[in-house]
């Protein structure tokens, strides 16, 4: 019996194999090139995408673009093994904590001599995304898109418990009394949700106390500074006061549909969720800037590139079409979509507009506060055990500061091992 | 002369035309395992010979291997991520025999006589194996909500208090484990009625005349002759039980805090390869675990010698 599943298992592989050869084969018929884009947020950006592939496609009827998607949880796995094997997508989308591996090894095709040669004014991008994608004084990616975190919060909560919308003016202290206020243990409410995620939530408000999560030479952790702490800390003393929900309930239920569901009364969220919340229904909920810490205001800003393989058989068509994701064009279409705020100067008006009941312009109001997300060249290699410490340190009964300087040692162990 | 002359062409050529058929018995003989030989070879065993030479090198992301000796061997050695994943893989390999027992009672069940809709059940008990990791994983990552969860809401009733089991580090790896259980009985359960349905009747007609009841029977009949199942079961639920990875992948989703206490050597691995990069350093622990896993069965094959019968 063993026999026969040995030899189903081993023929469903040849089949698998010889798919999979047939399929990488990028030329198409009559003379026609054929690229492949990948991308990891369907929900959001699906639509947006078909539609720049559908427009360039009109000026560029030679060359077709094939969408792939890959759900985030499994899209750098797959693509790593397909760029180790030489197949990865021709066109892709990179964010900042992986640019400097793909960089750095070689998977990615150096922009600069192209953009100087087409004079692409690099000018039009937020400089602080630019710059994330530069390295060693090479240009690997054109921005695409770019994010900031604001403070969301549920009016109908607000109104119920009586407490006054929060504005530009907050500050820490402003959510504490109003955490308490919202929280209502009867209704299954709490006032915020104090999840370990570091984007969203403790980078920034690492940030706002003061502290840092990477020295400016990429060299040191941040993790043992006291005023690094004192942001975390700002998280841990709203879950023992239990205004929030504990980091097990929010791991059970996601903190994204407990404030969806009327669960949360304020939750820190970035502008790539705006779209989900304007559409739930039933949800009353706007958004405002992040509330000032004890050294002012702060807030995390990332944004996503998009870049070609080294590797591509296509190399003068990847960059056509590059070009056109970088073109005011495409980031009208994606600015209308509302998906993401584009990173192409002069649209994020329209992105504004895009959903009128929500105050959208907090998060371009947040700018000049905005701070780069903390990268490194292998970010991978302390970003996971940084989430399981942090995650760790917001349990109950954890010692938030012993496990932060636990994890900054961990984290210079890492970092001296880039080279 | 001539006789003689015969028989001896006769001795001659008889090994010769025995050596001709044997020829092409082997060539038919290999032609038939040619498939299955290939596709182990290209699919199971080159890689295991690539696994080991990797695990003595450095190998980058997108970068070629450099030989470094055994310094991914001093670090497997030394990471205490490694000793804590390890103890972790233990635990799932020695907690899965437990499905051996709770396996033999639904074969004996599912064996019954006069049971009715017997086919149904046996439908029911086998639909875990056959269904996707995922769709499993899904639904018991339901069932241990600690707000909204069955289980949760059954314990309520007999006045236990719950708990978030996925989530919460002191329950998460038992939970899964009850999942992995879960899902092998179907399977186990086959093999069992099997070899349940293989033990003579006349034994125990034999037992029953000696005046033995249906406990001693059990005890001195049936499971006596179930052993070697009971062998086979148990040296595929512990290799299975040390490669332990789709349910943590699957179940434990990012920001958990249970997972540091959950993690397997293979979920390890995987975090170490292809999310880290660090792909020799992971083959290197993909040997060790190939080594204690063909220890482990090594041992139950020498223990197997004092309680497995062959009737």
């Amino acid at each position: 019996m063993t026999g026969k599943v040995w030899a189903l298992v081993c023929a469903g592989a040849l089949v698998a194999g010889l798919a999979g050869c047939s399929s990488s084969d990028g030329a198409g018929s009559g003379g026609k090139v054929t690229l492949t884009y990948a991308y990891w947020d369907e929900e959001n950006q699906g639509a947006a995408m078909r539609k720049i592939v559908e427009e360039f496609t009109k000026t560029h009827p030679e060359i077709e673009v094939k969408l792939q998607f890959t759900p985030n949880k499994e899209y750098w796995t797959k693509l790593q093994t397909a760029a180790a094997g030489g197949t990865a997508p021709d066109v892709f989308w990179m964010n900042g904590p992986r640019i400097g591996l793909y960089a750095s090894q070689g998977a990615l095709l150096p922009l600069s001599d192209r953009i100087a040669k087409d004079k692409l004014d690099l000018g039009k991008y937020p400089k602080s995304l630019v710059d994330l994608y530069t390295l060693d004084g090479k240009q690997y990616g054109i921005p695409k898109d770019f994010d900031t975190i604001g403070l969301w919060y549920n009016k109908d909560l607000f109104d119920a418990a009586g407490v006054k919308y929060p504005d530009a003016s907050w500050t820490w202290d402003d959510v504490r009394d109003a955490a308490k206020k919202l929280t209502d243990p009867a209704k299954g409410v709490h006032g915020i949700g104090a999840m370990a995620w570091p984007q969203e939530l403790y980078y920034n408000t690492i940030f706002q106390a003061g502290g840092y999560v990477i020295s400016d030479d990429r060299k040191k952790s941040g993790y043992d500074d006291p005023a690094t702490i004192e942001g975390l800390k700002f998280w841990k003393d709203l879950l023992d006061r239990k205004l929030s929900p504990t980091v097990q309930q929010m791991t059970d239920n996601d903190p994204i549909e407990m404030f969806k569901s009327g669960k949360l009364a304020m939750w820190y969220d970035g502008s790539y969720d705006a779209a989900q919340y304007n559409k739930t229904e039933g949800l009353n909920a706007d958004v405002a800037p992040l509330p000032a810490g004890p050294k002012g205001k702060a807030t995390v800003i990332h944004g996503l590139a998009n870049v070609i393989y080294a590797k591509t058989k296509h190399p003068e068509q990847a960059w056509e079409f590059l070009r056109f994701l970088g073109s005011e064009q495409a980031n009208r279409i994606q600015a209308e979509s509302g998906a993401v705020i584009p990173a192409y100067e002069g649209l994020q008006d329209s992105w504004v507009k895009s959903m009128p009941k929500l105050n959208l312009q907090a998060f371009i109001d947040q700018l000049p506060d905005a701070r780069p997300y903390p990268v490194s060249k292998n970010t991978a290699a302390w970003a996971r055990p940084e989430t399981d410490a942090i995650t760790k340190a917001f349990s109950e009964g954890q010692d938030v500061e012993a496990v932060a300087r636990a994890f900054a040692a961990t984290m210079n162990a890492a970092l001296s091992q880039e080279k | 002369m001539s006789t003689v002359g015969r028989a001896a062409a006769r001795a001659a050529a008889r090994p010769a035309t025995r050596r001709r058929l044997r020829d092409r018995d082997w060539v038919w003989g290999y032609a038939m395992i040619a498939p299955l030989v290939l596709g182990l070879g290209v699919f199971y065993l080159w890689p295991v010979v690539q696994s080991v030479y990797y695990s003595f090198t450095e190998w980058t992301l997108f970068g070629d291997a450099t030989w470094i000796g055994l310094r991914n061997y001093a670090e497997v050695f030394t990471d205490p991520a490694n000793a804590r994943a390890l103890r972790n893989t233990f635990v799932y390999g020695a907690l899965s025999l437990l499905g051996i027992p709770l396996s033999i009672a639904v074969a004996a069940l599912l064996g019954t006589r006069g049971l009715k809709l017997v086919s149904l059940y046996r439908t029911l008990y086998f639909l875990p194996v056959v269904t996707m990791p995922a769709a499993v994983a899904m639904i018991w990552t339901w069932l241990y909500n600690g707000d909204y969860g069955l289980v949760d809401y059954l314990l309520s009733l007999v006045g236990v208090q719950g708990t978030s089991w996925i989530a919460n580090p002191s329950t998460a790896l038992y939970a899964l484990v009850a999942v992995g259980v879960w899902t092998q009985i179907g399977y186990n359960a086959v093999i069992f009625m099997a070899g349940l349905q293989a033990i003579p009747r006349h034994l125990y007609e034999a037992a029953s005349i000696d005046g033995a009841g249906r406990v001693r029977q059990f005890f001195r009949v049936t499971l006596p002759l179930l052993s070697p199942s009971v062998f086979f079961v148990s040296v595929l639920s512990v290799i299975n039980g040390l490669q332990m990875f789709d349910l943590v992948y699957l179940m434990l989703r990012r920001g958990n805090p249970a997972r540091e206490d959950t993690q397997t050597v293979v979920s390890l691995f995987f975090t170490r390869a292809f999310e880290e990069g660090a792909k020799g350093y992971a083959a290197a622990m993909a040997v060790v675990l190939m080594a204690i896993t063909l220890l482990l069965t090594v041992v139950q094959f020498r223990v197997q010698k004092r309680w497995v019968h062959y009737a």
